[in-house]
C-alpha cells in the first residue's frame, strides 16, 4: 500500500524522525491558513507547496493546462494562493503517472528548509528496503541526493553505499555511525544523522514498510537533519497488525476497476491491450498474457481469480473486463485442480446468460479435473463460446480472434 | 529416490484441524501420503482424520517420528509455526500459507541459518513425488510418474507443465513449488541442484517469473556445473509492466535485471532450452530428451 508524503511524514514523526514540517490542505483557504501558521513558526515568508499524489517526479511534472510544476516555492501569501489555485484540483502529469496524469486532491504546505546558516546545506539519498538475495533489510544511501537514484546507480555506481542489517540484532550503532561518516558529516550534523538513521530504521520495521525512501535527506545550514520528501510503501500482508494504518489507504489514487475487483477477491491489473483474460493463479495468469502476445494480440489485463472460480467470480470478472471498450476477445484459462472444471464451465455459462448480449468472442480453456465434461457442457450450451483443452489450442483460437 | 519426499516420509500437518488443513490433509491421505499426525495447540490428545493431534511439534515428533511438516496456519502465525518445526528438528518444512508479512520471513530466514531444516515456500503449492507422497495442495492425478523434475514459483503453472510433460509421453519424478514471495526458503538453484544429483531425474523443467534474481542464479550454477542434465526453462511475465505487482508479492519488475527478457537471455546463454510460449513446455522437453 502506497502512502502520500504527508501521511508518511506524520508516521515518521511518531518515531522521532525529524521531517520538514507542514500541513496537508484540501482547499485554497486551508493553504492560506497553513502558510500563515508556518510563517509564524519559522519567521520566514518562504514556504513550499507540494502536490500529493502517488507518483514520483512531482517537481518536474506539470499540471495540465496551467503548466505549473507539482512542487513550488512561494515567497508570499499571494504567491502561494495563486499556486494553490493552479495545483489543487488540477491533473498532474509526471514521468511516473503516464499521459493521463493524476488529479491533485491535496497539497502539503511545508516550511522552506533551504534557509541560510553557518554551514553548507547538503542533499543526500537514503532508502531502506528488502534485499531479496540475502533475505535481509538493506539501507541504501548516497551523497547524491535530490536526484533520480536509478541515474546515480547507472552513471556513478561507486557513489551508492549499502549497509545490510543483521535480522537478529537490528541496526547496530556502528552501522549508523558508518553511514553518517560516509556522508562526510561531523559535529552536530553527524550526531543528528546517527539519530535520524537509527530512528528511521526503527520506523521501517515498526510500520512493516516494504520500502522507505528519503530523497532528499537534507542537512540544513544549522546542521539539522530532516526528511524533506518521503516515499513510504507498506507491506499489504502486514496490515492485519496495523489497524490504524489501513485507514490511510487512498482509493482515489487507485484504478477504480482494480478497487472494484478487489471487492470480489479478484486480483486485477489494468493493461492497454485488446484481449482480456481471466485465469486461476498468478503465474499462469502472467503466462497466459504472454501467450496472448505471442498469438498476435495484446493482453488487456492481468486477472487472477484465485482458487475459487465459480459463477459469481466469473461473472464479476466478465463485467470488469468488458468495461474496457478496447477488449476484442476474452480468454478464460483455468487449470482445474481442486477446482472442478465442469463447475467452472457451468459458472461461465450462467454468467454468460446473465450478462446477455456479449458481442465479443469468448474463448474458454479448461484443463484438469473433469476437463472433458466441461468442454462438453460448453459445446452443448448453444452459446457462442469457443472451447479448448490444450493451451496450444487456446493460443490458436486467440490468433483467429484477433486476426 | 526422487528428491525431498518419498513413500517413507512421515508427514505432520500444522494447522491440522482448521478448514484448509482438514481438506488438504484428507486429500493427501487419499493420495497415499504417509500422514502420521497433526498439531493444533490446545487440541492435543484428540484425534482428527483418524490421526493423533498434538499441542506442539516436538510432542508430535517424539511420538510419531515425523520428519516432514506441512503448514496450513493463518499468515499471522505461520512464521512462528515454521520456527517451531525447525526447533523440533524437522528436516523439511513445507509452508503453504499465503500472505505472511515480509518482516516475519526476514526473521525466519535468519532463524533457519545453521539449522538442518529446509523450508519450501511459503505461498507455494508444495512438493509431490509422483505416486509416492503428496505434501501440498496440487491435484495429484496430473503428476504421472516419470523422470522429469519440475521446479516452479507458481502453482497452476506447475500443474500446466506437469500435464504437458505427461501429454508428451513423459512423467514426473518430483515437482517442487518454491513459492512466489520475496523471501522463500528454497530458491530455484537449490531445487535444481537436488534434481541434478538425483539418479531418478533425467531432465528438469524450470519455471520462473518476473522479479528477483533466482532464475539467473540457477542458470549460472547449471552452466558452472557442466549442464549435466537438460533443462527446459520458461519465465512468466514477458508482458508485465514495470512497477506493478502481478499477484505474487514477489512478482514485480524493480530493475532491468528483473524483467522476463533479461532472465531468458541469461538462461539461454547458460545452455537452458528457453521456451517463449508456455504452451511449448512439454513439446520442447520431449524434443530435448530425444537428443
Amino acid at each position: 500500500m502506497n502512502l502520500h508524503e504527508y501521511q508518511a511524514k506524520e508516521l515518521l514523526k511518531k518515531y522521532n524522525v525529524p521531517v520538514q514540517e507542514g500541513y496537508a490542505c484540501a482547499t485554497v483557504h486551508e493553504v492560506e491558513d497553513a502558510y500563515r501558521q508556518i510563517k509564524g513558526q519559522t519567521g520566514s515568508s518562504f514556504a513550499v507547496i507540494k502536490a500529493q499524489i502517488h507518483a514520483g517526479g512531482r517537481g518536474k511534472g506539470k499540471i495540465k493546462e496551467t503548466g505549473i510544476n507539482g512542487v513550488k516555492v512561494a515567497k508570499s501569501l499571494d504567491e502561494i494562493t495563486d499556486f494553490a489555485q493552479k495545483i489543487l484540483g488540477g491533473t498532474l502529469e509526471t514521468i511516473q503517472t503516464g499521459p493521463a496524469g493524476k488529479v491533485v486532491n491535496k497539497v502539503l504546505v511545508a516550511q522552506d528548509m533551504y534557509y541560510d546558516g553557518p554551514s553548507p546545506r547538503k542533499e543526500f539519498y537514503l532508502s531502506i528496503l528488502l534485499d531479496r538475495g540475502t533475505g535481509q533489510n538493506v539501507i541504501m544511501y548516497s551523497t547524491e541526493g535530490g536526484m533520480n537514484i536509478e541515474d546515480v546507480a547507472h552513471d556513478t555506481p561507486e557513489k551508492i553505499f549499502k549497509e545490510w542489517v543483521y535480522p537478529g540484532g537490528g541496526l547496530l550503532p556502528f552501522q549508523a555511525r558508518k553511514i553518517a561518516f560516509n556522508f562526510g558529516l561531523s559535529g552536530e550534523a553527524f550526531k543528528n544523522m546517527v539519530k535520524f538513521v537509527t530512528n528511521l530504521y526503527t520506523a521501517y520495521v515498526g510500520l512493516d514498510c516494504s520500502m522507505l525512501e528519503i530523497n532528499p535527506l537534507f542537512k540544513a545550514a544549522d546542521d539539522k537533519i530532516v526528511a524533506v520528501d518521503c516515499k513510504m510503501n507498506l507491506d499489504d500482508n502486514a496490515l492485519v497488525r496495523h489497524a490504524d494504518l489501513a485507514s490511510l489507504r487512498d482509493v482515489t489514487e487507485e484504478d477504480p476497476t482494480e478497487v472494484e475487483a478487489g471487492k470480489y477477491n479478484l486480483n486485477f491489473v489494468k493493461l492497454d491491450g485488446n484481449v482480456g483474460c481471466m485465469v486461476n493463479g498468478a503465474g499462469l495468469a502472467m503466462a497466459t498474457m504472454d501467450m496472448i502476445k505471442l498469438s498476435g494480440g495484446e493482453p488487456a489485463n492481468f486477472l487472477d481469480v484465485g482458487g475459487t472460480a465459480n459463477a459469481q467470480t466469473v461473472e464479476a470478472g466478465f463485467k470488469i473486463i468488458m468495461k474496457d471498450p478496447n477488449v476484442k476477445a476474452i480468454l478464460i484459462n483455468i487449470f482445474g485442480g481442486i477446482v472442478r472444471c465442469d463447475r467452472v464451465a457451468a459458472g461461465v455459462i450462467e454468467a454468460y446468460k446473465n450478462l446477455g448480449n456479449i458481442k465479443i468472442p469468448i474463448i474458454v480453456r479448461l484443463q484438469g479435473t473433469n476437463a472433458v465434461e466441461a468442454k462438453k457442457l460448453i459445446d452443448e450450451s448453444g452459446l457462442k463460446v469457443q472451447s479448448a483443452i490444450l493451451l496450444s489450442e487456446a493460443a490458436d483460437l486467440v490468433k483467429k480472434a484477433v486476426a | 529416490m526422487s528428491i525431498l519426499v518419498n513413500k517413507n516420509s512421515k508427514i505432520l500437518v500444522q494447522g491440522f484441524t482448521g478448514t484448509e488443513g482438514t481438506f488438504h490433509a484428507t486429500q493427501m491421505i487419499e493420495y497415499g501420503t504417509n500422514v502420521v499426525g497433526g498439531v493444533t495447540p490446545g487440541k492435543g490428545g484428540g484425534k482428527h482424520l483418524d490421526r493423533p493431534i498434538f499441542n506442539t511439534v516436538a510432542d508430535c515428533v517424539k511420538s510419531t517420528g515425523a520428519d516432514v511438516s506441512i503448514i496450513f496456519v493463518p499468515p499471522a502465525f505461520a512464521a512462528d509455526a515454521i520456527m517451531e518445526s525447525a526447533e523440533a528438528g524437522i528436516g523439511l518444512v513445507v509452508c503453504i500459507t499465503e500472505g505472511i508479512p515480509t518482516q516475519d520471513m526476514v526473521k525466519v530466514k535468519n532463524y533457519l541459518q545453521g539449522k538442518k531444516t529446509r523450508l519450501i515456500g511459503p505461498n507455494c503449492p508444495g512438493v509431490i513425488t509422483a505416486g509416492e507422497s503428496k505434501v501440498g495442495i496440487m491435484p495429484g492425478f496430473v503428476f504421472i510418474k516419470g523422470r522429469i523434475g519440475i521446479v516452479s514459483k507458481s502453482g497452476t503453472l506447475t500443474y500446466e507443465a506437469a500435464d504437458q510433460v505427461a501429454k508428451a509421453g513423459l512423467g514426473i519424478s518430483t515437482a517442487v513449488g518454491i513459492g512466489g514471495d520475496p523471501i522463500i526458503g528454497t530458491p530455484t538453484k537449490d531445487a535444481v541442484e537436488l534434481f541434478m544429483n538425483d539418479p531418478d531425474t533425467d531432465a528438469i523443467v524450470m519455471i520462473g517469473e518476473i522479479g528477483g534474481g533466482m532464475e539467473a542464479e540457477a542458470a549460472r550454477w547449471i552452466k558452472a556445473n557442466g549442464n549435466k542434465k537438460p533443462v527446459v526453462g520458461f519465465i512468466a511475465g514477458q508482458t508485465a509492466p514495470p512497477g506493478r505487482r502481478m499477484g505474487h508479492a514477489g512478482a514485480i519488475i524493480g530493475g532491468a535485471d528483473d524483467t522476463a527478457a533479461a532472465k531468458m537471455k541469461i538462461m539461454a546463454e547458460c545452455g537452458i532450452h528457453v521456451v517463449n510460449s508456455p504452451a511449448d513446455i512439454g513439446k520442447t522437453m520431449a524434443e530435448v530428451i530425444k537428443k
